[in-house]
């Protein structure tokens, strides 16, 4: 490259279906631009790397979520829905219908899951960083994440992002 | 828009696949071919240009046509 090779350096420190988001497609946008991308998942973030996730959102504090209907006409759909927050996070079994008409608006407008994001990621070769003390504080085991994820510490990702142009808490 | 060596067509892709998939394919293909990416995200239209600049390959052509974007990217490098 002309110019030598940006790095961006990302922590995703947070699990649900809408927070997983944005480490992933920044990543693979960085990427696809022949950046040098590693992330290192933490705290909530770490479960993000298992093979087996299942992230889900919560209306719970989550103030600013508009409430959409995924299906019907055009204008239903762009109806934001007025329920208040301390209501939505209270109805039992409303993260569950949360999530999965998440997952039919995100798939109705052509976003690709994180799922496959995340395999994305791997294809284009994004370091991952596995937090170990998280995985220590919460009981992983190494056999349940992703083998290209590398398990390392705080000071590990620090000596990947000490040169990144972009370096980003999510 | 001149002759393509190669078509990809992203429509119905929502960002970051567009650009994810043009880098890709540009990596498939060999010095001085074109590519002809169609698009109906219209966030592509920064992002190619954004790409392009990034990547340093040439962006030939961008453009809106009936809800469609289409650009033509030459392979540099």
């Amino acid at each position: 490259m002309a110019h030598g090779t940006n790095k961006l350096a990302l922590i995703a420190s947070k699990g649900t279906l809408d927070w997983a988001y944005p480490p992933f497609i920044l990543a693979t946008a960085a990427a696809a631009m022949g950046w040098d991308v590693g992330i290192f998942f933490t705290f909530y973030g770490l479960p993000l790397l298992k093979k087996d996730f299942k992230a889900s959102v919560s209306a719970l504090g989550n103030t600013a979520m508009p409430m959409k209907m995924p299906f019907g006409p055009e204008g239903f759909q762009n109806i934001n829905w007025p329920i208040p927050n301390v209501i939505m996070a209270n109805i039992p079994g409303f993260e569950t219908m949360a999530t999965s008409m998440m997952k039919q608006t995100f798939k109705n407008k052509g976003v690709a899951t994180v799922e496959e994001l995340r395999q994305t990621a791997i294809d284009l070769d994004v370091k991952m960083i596995a937090c170990q003390m998280t995985m220590d504080v919460f009981g992983f085991k190494k056999e349940e994440f992703i083998p290209e994820a590398d398990i390392a510490g705080a000071a590990a990702f620090l000596a990947f992002a000490s040169d990144a142009n972009v370096s980003l808490f999510v | 828009m001149g002759i393509a060596t190669k078509v990809l067509d992203c429509s119905g892709l929502m960002c970051p696949m567009p650009v994810v998939k043009t880098a890709k394919a540009i990596k498939e293909m060999v010095l001085g071919d074109t590519l002809e990416m169609i698009s109906t995200d219209p966030g592509s239209m920064p992002d190619m240009k954004a790409w392009a600049n990034q990547t340093r390959h040439e962006l030939l052509e961008s453009r809106a046509e009936e809800g469609k974007f289409r650009f033509l990217i030459k392979k540099t490098h």
